[in-house]
């Protein structure tokens, strides 16, 4: 379990001079399962690209498997990498059947081998029905199908799915996006998944990369990454939260509009110095007995919760989430609680770069 | 609510008896229009196939005995020939432009295209001059090895096939290569994912995916192949088109030409089935989102070199060669030959060109808004008829329209001179409107294409927000359709008045006596073996010829 199926030593890729990826660095391990999260144009599908083959490195070196496949100046062909892809059109040959396609890439193989493998692979993404159809006659979902099979026949060491989801409609997605986990979760296939939908890269993934503008932001646990962002971009990209201003009392904690935040943070920097603190919505406590009173501005009803958001006395504003039992409007002014396990801050320069 | 809704019902007139049926089809004025243009193709190719009903007599069998295997030999060799050559070109410019990096990319991307600006019949008699006996080419090479060095035989199979090569692989070229831009790179990442190589990937993947693509292109090349007249009478090579021709004005004999149409309409009738085939499979295929980053694959230096060496010496001699040696030959016989006559036939050939793509978009947009109005299959029927005339060969429809067009005039002569006491003379026949007729026809898909494409773009919707916005029925026309279709209008009639300039066998077969144009000239002359006399009436055709690839040039590029 622990030897590292997929490593990137900072690469970095460029079009036309123009870096697109800035010496990222990650690796997984063998039946791991990695997200590549960020906004369009931040580099990500480049990052699959070049782990298949497809694009040159600038600089540092890609390895699969222990073996160098690119670096500087070198790259190993595609075709000599098992490295399974799938397109985020898929991709599949309209002139071939579900059954060619799937077989496309099984070559000097045993022809009664070569049926077993594609029946066994086609069972297994739940089409063993559909050899002689062709793509066209498929639904969006099953192409989808088709195409994590024929990348899987080949038994590839790792797989990269480049948006996989996306032209799927939303129901489709979620159900689709669970199988496919469970499918690589039991035949232990190790892979890289990128996509735009954090929620889709929350509930897939065992390790999420958030990027940024060509540079890696943060690579950890899904957990870690919304709890523990490592900087201002990841905190305000992934999840819902503001960045609250405070300063740092030594010894005591950070004191903020929501009162003194104190809990697993060890404060660095003198005394009295800006920083701002992330508050997440579930971080704030509706609380009618509590002394800190906010201004409701705006809320948001979303079936079992009520967003709001609110001006704490001093002027700032956070988001809470509370139980859409309780009803305020509008104006009112509301008692709230901050509940802060585990206090992130950065340093107000920082936040402020963003 | 209930109450309405149930007295409208009634007054639906009841639907599905024959007679309502017909009232509801000649009521509706838009499909009855749609109607009478589809009547202009289906009455010559009816007249052609009634034509075996009357018996050509004695000449007609002897032709057919000695002429006819002739014939076939010919178009097959001409088929299998041309499809080869054009694929070949096509197939190998379209991947190497759409897909790979060589020097020159850009520019051949689009000047590979030229070939099509200039007629067949010119680049025909352009490379004949260039290669015959006492051409340059020849007289160069027998001062270096002698008078009786062998040259092959330029006026030959090999030669028309070269030059119809040449003349038509842009159609092949243009389709395949955008199969090649939305999937070729995809198809080949996605091959090369799979453990194949690139060269694998390319015969195993990315060339059947654009094989509708390529076989689309390949009818269309076939179906010129099988209209053509020019280029294979100045070669003196025996095919359907000739033979139709020669038994008209050679042997007088309409029903025999008629006869020989209807054995040609049955060869291109075989295309167009294909090239409907491919057109549907085309649309199995996803386009692709012209995804990718657009990268394209670098040569080896070899490789590249010998691309663009390909490319250039293919662009010289299918364009920039002959371009030259025509401008050349203009040059030298300009003082001698150049007189107040080329104004008269450059006047007739504009005034056909503009008359004729003035009629057509009247009537193009007439189909149109015909189909606009009614999305049932009668009038879809009616307006694929309409515009089937592009694979009708020039000479079929000259005969085609000829006939009835005869028949109507003595019909109403004879009319004439028994109700009325008085004599005339043919009324159509004879004159311009039985050319413009037969030009109806044969360019009516060029341009009802564009306009057809144009008037997609306003969509049902734009129509309805200009309703809540108060407009109605003319001023929605004046505001929002014309602003929108202008545009397809004027491409549709620069397309149909280039094509009317370069037409040759419907002008040469059914024009006014001594009534004649430039395309008509160049055939005299070419027919005499004057290539450089011809050549002047040449430069102006090419000149207009390059309209409408430069608008095609346009449209790709955005």
């Amino acid at each position: 379990m622990s030897k590292p199926i997929l490593e990137l030593k900072n690469i970095s890729l460029a079009y036309d001079r123009q870096m697109v990826v800035k010496s990222v660095s990650f690796s997984l391990k063998k039946g791991q399962i990695g997200c590549l999260l960020g906004a369009s144009g931040c580099g990500k599908t480049t990052i699959l690209r070049a782990i298949a083959g497809f694009e040159p490195l600038v600089g540092g070196e890609i390895h699969l498997n222990k073996q160098l496949v690119s670096r500087q100046g070198w790259t190993l062909p595609p075709e000599k990498r098992s490295v399974g892809m799938v397109f985020q059109d898929y991709a599949l040959f309209p002139h071939l059947s579900v059954f060619d396609n799937v077989a496309f890439g099984l070559r000097g193989m045993e022809r009664s081998e070569r049926l077993i493998r594609i029946n066994e692979i086609l069972d297994m993404v739940g089409l063993g029905e559909t050899h002689n159809r062709f793509p066209h006659e498929l639904s969006g979902g099953q192409q989808q199908r088709v195409a994590l099979a024929r990348s899987l026949a080949l038994r590839p060491e790792l797989l990269v799915m480049d948006e996989p989801f996306s032209n799927l409609d939303v129901t489709l997605r979620e159900r689709l996006s669970m199988e496919v986990r469970d499918i690589l979760k039991e035949f232990g296939i190790t892979a890289l998944i990128v996509t735009h939908n954090q929620s889709e890269a929350f509930a897939l993934a065992d390790e999420v990369g958030v990027m940024d503008r060509g540079e890696m932001q943060q690579w950890n646990t899904p957990h870690s990454i919304y709890h523990r962002p490592a900087t201002p971009f990841v905190a305000q990209f992934v999840g819902e939260g503001v960045l609250l201003p405070g300063k740092v009392r030594m010894g005591r904690g950070v004191e903020t509009g929501l009162g003194m935040l104190c809990g697993g943070v060890e404060l660095e920097g003198p005394e009295g110095s800006s920083v701002s603190v992330l508050i997440r919505p579930e971080d704030v406590v509706h609380d009618d007995s509590s002394a800190v009173k906010a201004e409701v501005l705006r809320r948001t009803f979303r079936g079992a919760n009520v967003l709001y958001s609110l001006r704490l006395e001093n002027g700032d504003q956070v988001l809470a989430l509370v139980p859409s039992h309780c009803e305020h409007s509008a104006g009112e002014k509301i008692g709230i609680q901050p509940y802060v396990q585990h206090v992130v801050l950065y340093d107000s320069a920082s936040a402020l770069m963003k | 609510m209930d109450h309405s809704a149930a007295t409208q019902m009634e007054e639906v007139p009841p639907a599905g008896t024959s007679a309502s049926f017909f009232r509801r089809f000649f009521l509706n004025g838009w499909r009855l229009s749609a109607f009478i243009v589809s009547l202009f193709v289906i009455i010559p190719l009816g007249v052609i196939f009634c034509s075996w009903l009357t018996p050509a007599g004695g000449i007609w069998t002897h032709l057919f005995e000695t002429v006819l295997s002739e014939l076939f030999l010919n178009t097959l060799w001409l088929v299998l020939g041309v499809s080869t050559g054009t694929i070949v070109l096509g197939v190998t410019f379209a991947w190497l432009t759409a897909v790979c990096e060589f020097p020159g990319r850009k520019f051949f991307s689009w000047s590979l295209l030229l070939p099509l600006a200039m007629p067949t019949y010119v680049l025909a008699f352009a490379s004949l001059g260039i290669l015959d006996y006492a051409g340059p080419v020849q007289t160069l090479y027998r001062s270096w090895f002698g008078s009786g060095a062998w040259f092959p035989d330029f006026r030959s199979t090999g030669g028309v096939i070269l030059v119809m090569s040449l003349a038509f692989y842009p159609y092949v070229y243009l389709l395949t290569k955008n199969a090649f831009l939305t999937q070729g790179r995809r198809a080949l990442e996605a091959a090369q994912s799979l453990g194949h190589s690139r060269t694998s990937g390319f015969f195993r993947v990315a060339l059947p995916m654009a094989r509708p693509w390529i076989a689309g292109g390949v009818t269309l090349v076939l179906m010129e192949t099988l209209a053509d007249f020019g280029a294979v009478s100045i070669f003196n090579y025996d095919t359907f088109t000739t033979a139709i021709y020669k038994a008209w004005f050679g042997f007088f004999s309409l029903a025999a030409a008629a006869q020989i149409s209807s054995i040609l309409v049955l060869i291109v009738s075989v295309l167009i089935f294909v090239e409907r085939q491919m057109r549907s499979r085309m649309r199995f295929t996803p386009s692709g989102k012209g995804q990718g980053t657009g990268e394209k694959i670098v040569l080896g230096p070899l490789m590249r070199w010998a691309a663009f060496l390909f490319a250039l010496f293919i662009l010289s001699i299918a364009f920039i060669i002959p371009t030259v040696q025509l401008c050349i030959w203009s040059l030298e016989i300009y003082h001698l030959e150049f007189s107040p006559r080329y104004f008269q036939w450059l006047q007739h050939s504009l005034s056909l060109g503009l008359s004729g793509s003035f009629l057509i978009c009247l009537l193009a947009l007439v189909l149109a808004y015909a189909r606009r109005r009614n999305p049932d299959k009668l009038t879809g029927a009616l307006v694929r008829i309409s515009t089937l005339g592009y694979a009708l060969p020039g000479t079929v429809l000259a005969v085609g329209i000829f006939i009835p067009v005869a028949a109507l005039d003595n019909l109403i002569i004879a009319l004439a001179r028994d109700l009325f006491g008085v004599k005339i003379g043919m009324l159509i026949n004879g004159t311009v409107l039985i050319m413009l007729i037969a030009y109806l026809v044969r360019f009516m898909a060029a341009g009802y294409n564009s306009i057809d494409s144009s008037m997609h773009r306003v969509t049902p919707s734009i129509d309805e927000a200009a309703r809540l916005m108060g407009m109605r029925g003319l001023s929605i026309l004046k505001r929002i359709h014309f602003p929108i279709v202008r545009g397809g209008v004027m491409t549709a009639a620069s397309l149909v008045f280039v094509d009317i300039m370069k037409e040759m066998p419907i002008t040469l077969m059914t024009r006014p006596f001594g009534w004649d144009t430039l395309s008509v000239k160049i055939f005299e002359l070419t027919s005499e073996g004057e290539w450089e006399r011809a050549a002047l009436p040449s430069v102006i055709l090419v000149l207009a010829g390059l309209i409408p690839i430069f608008l095609l040039i346009k449209s790709s590029e955005k």
